[in-house]
């Protein structure tokens, strides 16, 4: 599984990284990005589905396995 | 200032300075919803008004249809000669694209999460002396001798304006938010100290240089080209007036709240952990903006026979409250885990120092709550609410309970 930002579609709302700070950090504009390559473990799926679900621009994308 | 009818259908006749709206808007929206849902009036030169959040995340995202060269719905539009186009007069909120992104661009870099959580030190401690001088008085005054003060404060050491203006910086806010009424006559010499001020700080920062977010202005380049002056003066006035009151009025918000339901006011002292989420509940509960825009051209939109010119007013606030987006909307649920609020705005317009109001605003509750545990509204009648686009409690008092 694994979880993308779409930084066409970000707009630097900054739920994400507060939300879920092992998985998403930000940029020198604020806009989110993921942090590695966005690989998600049975741990920490449920915190990048979170701030999926609280993300407004909806730029956040969970490819599931 | 001519005085008006008050409204008798918000429907047909929407007004965003009429008594009722500015006292409880939300029963408003709520009738909307169900009837409109795209509300319409003839007052401030005819405007529209979408009361879903489906109608307001479209015209959120669409630039195509509509422009941003005005964000405050008035009685006038701004004429050709006002708008040093493509820029706008505080941009990048009042630029359409492809402008907008290279002012955007230019301002993010200040406000984003490194130098906004730089500042929370400073904010506490300002917190903690606005506590202290307000005491262990039994009634304190949670707007007026504390939220106000706050926002001001941190504008103020950001752009580098000298001590002791703070007085003057709330009536500049007052000119330019709860004027809209006024005549474009009126407007044009209420701005006048306004302008002057800023030239004078301008001024200032071009002979003695610091190091903040005025000589960032002045020294920024894009493309080997320093900003216009006009560009420079439009971003600084942006900042004071989207700074100020906005932020203000959601710490005050907040505390209303607080105020009036000691239940989530025992959770939150007894679960600090909560803050975060509860924080973004007050935001979509009490979200204190509300945007506008001007139609581009004639067209059918959302329904509507839109024209040329006409105001969109762009309720967030009324978005939040939309129950087929949130469950219960009605409902303050300070533990609410999926929050897809939209009281920053979204698409390219999203709130640029949202980073920095979040911080204030959690740092300020934080604070209060640490102070003084336990409180309640002194008196209900005494709330005053804020009338024009930015909604939140001027006149605040609260009893401190043992």
């Amino acid at each position: 599984m694994k979880v993308s930002i779409d930084a066409e579609i970000c707009q630097g709302q900054g739920r994400c990284f507060s939300i879920a700070p092992d998985i998403f950090s930000f940029d020198d504009l604020g806009n989110g990005v993921v942090i590695g390559d966005g690989t998600l473990t049975k741990q920490n799926l449920d915190s990048a589905r979170l701030a999926q679900s609280n993300c407004p621009e909806h730029a956040i994308f969970i490819e599931e396995a | 200032m001519t005085i008006k009818p008050p409204v008798e259908d918000f429907a047909t006749d929407w007004d965003h300075t009429d008594p009722q709206w500015v006292s409880n808007p939300y029963p408003i929206w709520e009738d909307l919803r169900e009837r409109c849902p795209v509300a319409h009036t003839e007052r401030f030169g005819g405007g529209w008004f979408p009361a879903t959040h489906e109608g307001v995340t479209t015209v959120a995202k669409d630039t195509v249809n509509f422009t941003s060269r005005t964000i405050l719905v008035g009685n006038g539009r701004p004429g050709e000669e006002a708008l040093p186009a493509p820029i706008g007069v505080a941009p990048p909120i009042t630029s359409d694209p492809p402008f907008h992104a290279i002012a955007r661009r230019i301002m993010l870099p200040a406000l984003a999460p490194g130098p906004v959580n730089a500042l929370e030190p400073q904010v506490r401690a300002l917190c903690q002396r606005l506590l202290d001088e307000m005491g262990d008085h039994e009634i304190v005054n949670a707007g007026l001798e504390y939220s106000q003060y706050i926002p001001p404060a941190v504008i103020k050491q950001l752009l580098g304006f000298p001590p002791g203006d703070e007085e003057l910086f709330r009536e500049i806010i007052h000119i330019i938010m709860e004027g809209v009424d006024h005549t474009e006559e009126e407007r044009i010499e209420e701005f006048a100290p306004v302008e002057e001020y800023f030239v004078k700080q301008i001024e200032d920062h071009r002979e003695n240089p610091r190091d903040d977010f005025t000589n960032y202005l002045l020294n920024v380049e894009v493309e080997g080209h320093k900003l216009a002056d006009e560009h420079i003066f439009g971003t600084m006035v942006l900042t004071l007036v989207a700074g100020i009151d906005t932020t203000w009025s959601a710490i005050g918000a907040s505390l209303f709240h607080l105020a009036t339901h000691p239940e989530d006011l025992e959770r939150l002292v007894n679960e600090p952990e909560l803050m975060p989420v509860a924080i973004e509940e007050f935001l979509r509960y009490y979200a204190p903006v509300t945007m506008a825009r001007l139609v581009k051209h004639d067209m059918e939109y959302l329904g509507c026979p839109m024209k040329e010119d006409d105001w969109l007013l762009l309720g967030f606030p009324a978005a939040n409250r939309d129950p087929s987006v949130f469950p219960d909307a009605d409902k303050f649920i300070i533990d609410r885990a999926e929050n897809r609020h939209v009281a920053f705005g979204l698409g390219i317009h999203r709130c640029a120092g949202s980073n920095l109001a979040r911080m204030e605003l959690r740092v300020a509750i934080e604070e209060f709550i640490k102070r003084y545990p336990r409180f309640e509204l002194a008196d209900a009648g005494a709330v005053t609410w804020a009338p024009g686009q930015v909604r939140g409690p001027r006149n605040l008092p609260v009893r401190i309970l043992a």
